[in-house]
């Protein structure tokens, strides 16, 4: 009797033992199972960016194709995206429907400076992931404050660097002009030029002009830009204003080394609308390769991403870049989720997220994304394009860390 | 004797219903308690708009501005000055009454489309004048204010459901709520109501009838701004942020979409329109990604055309149906008879 009890003892001890070691193999927080991986995305489906909803659909393709074959680590991937219309007071109420309702197990991709900053601390109280926001700020790379939020695309701190350092090493004498945008964004590129010019700064830059985003023209600080005899501009403008700017250059005669911000180098929004021909010299910032480019139309990676939209997007717009950017972005979280194997808790997401070291095939190349325990800035490298009239050409280098 | 059992049931279902509205809360999830939060927030904006538009007859589209004001005022007093949460709606209050209040001036020389399109302009305005660098310090410029939400007080359990943050909340806005209704309520059954409705139908009529015109509406401008100041102070606790882009001169328009679906110059009707305009787009959003808004249109033009006077005056017809005749309507003054008809009796 004793030893049969014993026996037993000694066979429930082991069971359990035997459970907690498949419990440490496997372990989930709410949203992910055996067979499921619930990720949350808020977009501006309606309102006044709902250019960018391409982007959410875009990633959710890219999703469905990964479950058509067979998921990550053999579990699905359900993507529930829902619409904000960029207003941050319903990105507030729909953060909260996918944590506290769907129960995601993260969210990848929400859109916007505005939403993002509305959820910032709601998610990083919840221990939520606010993955790969889709955002240009310079602070969403925060680890010791904001553990939980982690950047995607070049901030505009990096990027203004990339172009401190291209002017460093092609005119060290360079007298520079800037114009910004008088909010958070222009502020945030002002900065990072000033920080990587350093020293240099005081005597480089000779003449700093803002304007408000309500102005009607910025002709006259262009004439005053001109008057100051810098020979650099450095254009930090929204697309009406860029386009403005480039205009009036070409027209008061003014032929600096003009350096563009990549928020404004569109083709199709600036480039053209200022006029092809008066932008030619111009340099700017990239890290997507733009599917127009027929550059690329031979390669591998593009007929990869053209099958995938031919399949899994077909009313998808194959100019539109919104939709490499998605693609791109949703293979950095298939990524994390890889590497996250069967651990699938919030913790480790976001432990994997800050453990990359990638290539992915529509990024430019050299362009990287790479992240550490103290850099939440994916993707950080860039290259300069110059324009030629008709596009924009790469110059090969890489900048950028 | 009809009056008294009448009388009997009515104090039953407001019995009922306050049970209900107190047990709501506990029985789903925070998020739907934060959602019923945002009705009675918009509620109370909507029947603001009522009062000046339902009632008056004069159309806003820039109440989305004073909404954008009250939460300002709010958050700002929050954020900078360390004022309690519940003591900023009287500061929110009165600040957008003055507001609203200097509006009612040239109000009084533009009637109908010109109103309309001259709060159109105030509702354009306010998103960008709150990025003014000027006032950056206070607002926070593009990056608005980032609140910290009120704990409850105490701590306190129903059906195994916490008092959360939310929970709290709901019932702090459930009390303002009621009270704000209240006001409306005894402001508008009475003389005042009468005289609104006068100047919406008749004004010539009714300043011969010794109705103060311009009094009446600048009055009736600042007391509207006020409600719907009240709302957007309540939104930014609720929210815990504020920023231009969440006001924009969309939700002016959200506003009036509100009031005409709920019922003009019906006050629980701005209950039925604040449920609208909080839902229906999440339905939409659930439906379509491609077009949202058009399937928000569709059920706008289904709904017009189903209720055309709105979802208190389609109640109140069912209401008169049941009860056998028009004539029945309007003889006993119960809960249902009082929503079916709107204050003042006088609904054209």
């Amino acid at each position: 009797m004793k030893r049969k009890f014993l026996a037993l003892m000694v066979a429930g001890l082991s069971a359990t033992l035997v459970s907690g070691v498949a419990v440490a193999q496997k372990k989930y927080d709410t949203g992910a199972t055996d067979k499921e991986i619930k990720l949350g995305n808020i977009m501006p489906y309606s309102g006044p960016a709902s250019a960018y909803g391409a982007i959410g659909k875009s990633m959710e393709a890219y999703f469905k194709k990964i479950n058509a074959e067979g998921g990550i680590n053999g579990r699905q991937i359900k993507f529930i995206s829902v619409d904000d219309g960029y207003n941050p007071a319903r990105t507030v109420e729909m953060a909260r429907k996918l944590v506290e309702e769907e129960e995601v197990l993260a969210t990848v991709g929400v859109l916007g400076t505005p939403p993002n900053s509305a959820i910032h601390k709601y998610m990083n109280q919840k221990k939520m992931p606010q993955l790969f926001v889709a955002t240009g700020a310079t602070k969403w790379g925060d680890p010791k404050q904001y553990p939980w939020t982690m950047g995607w695309q070049p901030n505009y701190q990096g990027e203004s660097k990339i172009f401190a350092q291209h002017l460093l090493e092609t005119k060290p004498n360079a007298k520079v002009a800037i114009l910004y945008q008088n909010d958070d964004y222009g502020k945030d590129y002002l900065k990072g030029f000033l920080d990587a010019l350093g020293d240099k700064a005081k005597t480089m830059v000779i003449k700093q002009l803002t304007y408000e985003v309500t102005d009607p023209t910025i002709d006259s600080q262009m004439v005053e830009l001109k008057g100051s005899g810098a020979d650099v501009f450095f254009n930090i403008t929204t697309p009406k204003f860029a386009a403005q700017a480039i205009k009036k250059a070409a027209e008061i005669g003014w032929k600096p080394q003009h350096y563009l911000n990549s928020v404004s180098n569109s083709v199709g929004a600036v480039m053209l609308p200022a006029g092809p021909e008066n932008g030619v010299g111009i340099l700017s910032a990239f890290y997507l390769k733009d599917a127009t480019d027929p550059k690329w139309h031979n390669g591998a990676e593009y007929k990869d991403w053209a099958a995938f939209m031919a399949k899994y997007m077909p009313n998808g717009d194959l100019k539109d870049l919104n939709n490499v950017f998605g693609y791109t972005m949703a293979q950095g979280v298939v990524q994390v989720l890889k590497q996250c194997g069967d651990n699938l808790t919030r913790e480790n997401i976001m432990k994997q997220a800050a453990n990359l070291d990638i290539n992915l095939p529509m990024l430019l190349p050299g362009v990287n994304v790479k992240t550490s325990a103290d850099d939440f800035y994916p993707i950080e490298r860039e290259q300069i394009g110059i324009w030629d009239g008709k596009t924009w050409v790469m110059q090969g280098k890489t900048f950028g860390r | 004797m009809n009056e008294n059992t009448n009388n009997k049931w009515v104090w039953i279902g407001a019995a009922v219903l306050l049970v209900a509205l107190c047990v709501l809360p506990f029985l789903v999830k925070n998020f739907r308690v934060f959602q019923f939060n945002m009705v009675m927030i918009y509620a109370i904006a909507v029947l603001g708009l009522n009062i000046l538009t339902g009632f008056n007859g004069q159309i806003s589209l820039g109440h989305g501005a004073f909404y954008a004001i009250g939460a300002y005022v709010a958050a700002i007093l929050m954020d900078k000055a360390g004022v309690p949460y519940w003591a900023t709606l009287p500061f929110s209050a009165v600040i957008c009454f003055v507001v609203g209040y200097l509006m009612g001036f040239p109000a009084l020389r533009l009637g109908g489309h010109y109103l309309a399109l001259a709060t159109f302009a105030l509702a354009l305005a306010i998103p960008q004048m709150l990025k003014y660098k000027g006032i950056e310090e206070w607002t926070g410029g593009v990056q608005g204010i980032v609140l910290n939400k009120p704990e409850a007080p105490f701590e306190l359990s129903v059906l195994g459901q916490p008092l959360s943050a939310d929970r709290w909340l709901y019932f702090y806005i459930l009390l303002v709520t009621a009270i704000m209704f209240l006001i409306a309520w005894r402001l508008l059954r009475g003389r005042v109501g009468r005289a609104l409705v006068a100047i919406r139908d008749h004004p010539i009529a009714a300043s011969a009838m010794g109705v103060n015109l311009p009094v009446y509406k600048s009055l009736t401008f600042g007391v509207s701004a006020a409600f719907t100041g009240v709302a957007g102070a309540l939104s930014a606790t609720a929210v815990a942020f504020v920023s231009p882009d969440s006001f924009t001169s969309f939700l002016s328009i959200t506003f009036l979409v509100g009031v005409v679906v709920g019922g003009l110059a019906s006050i629980p009707g701005a209950i039925a329109g604040a449920i609208f305009i909080q839902f229906v787009p999440n339905i939409a959003d659930e439906i379509s990604k491609s077009a949202p808004w058009a399937i928000y249109g569709i059920f706008l033009i289904l709904l017009m055309y189903l209720m055309p006077t709105g979802v208190a005056g389609m109640i109140s017809k069912i209401y008169s149906r049941l009860r056998g005749g028009p004539a029945a309507a309007s003889a006993g003054r119960s809960v249902a008879s009082a929503v079916s008809q709107p204050v003042g009796g006088s609904q054209s």
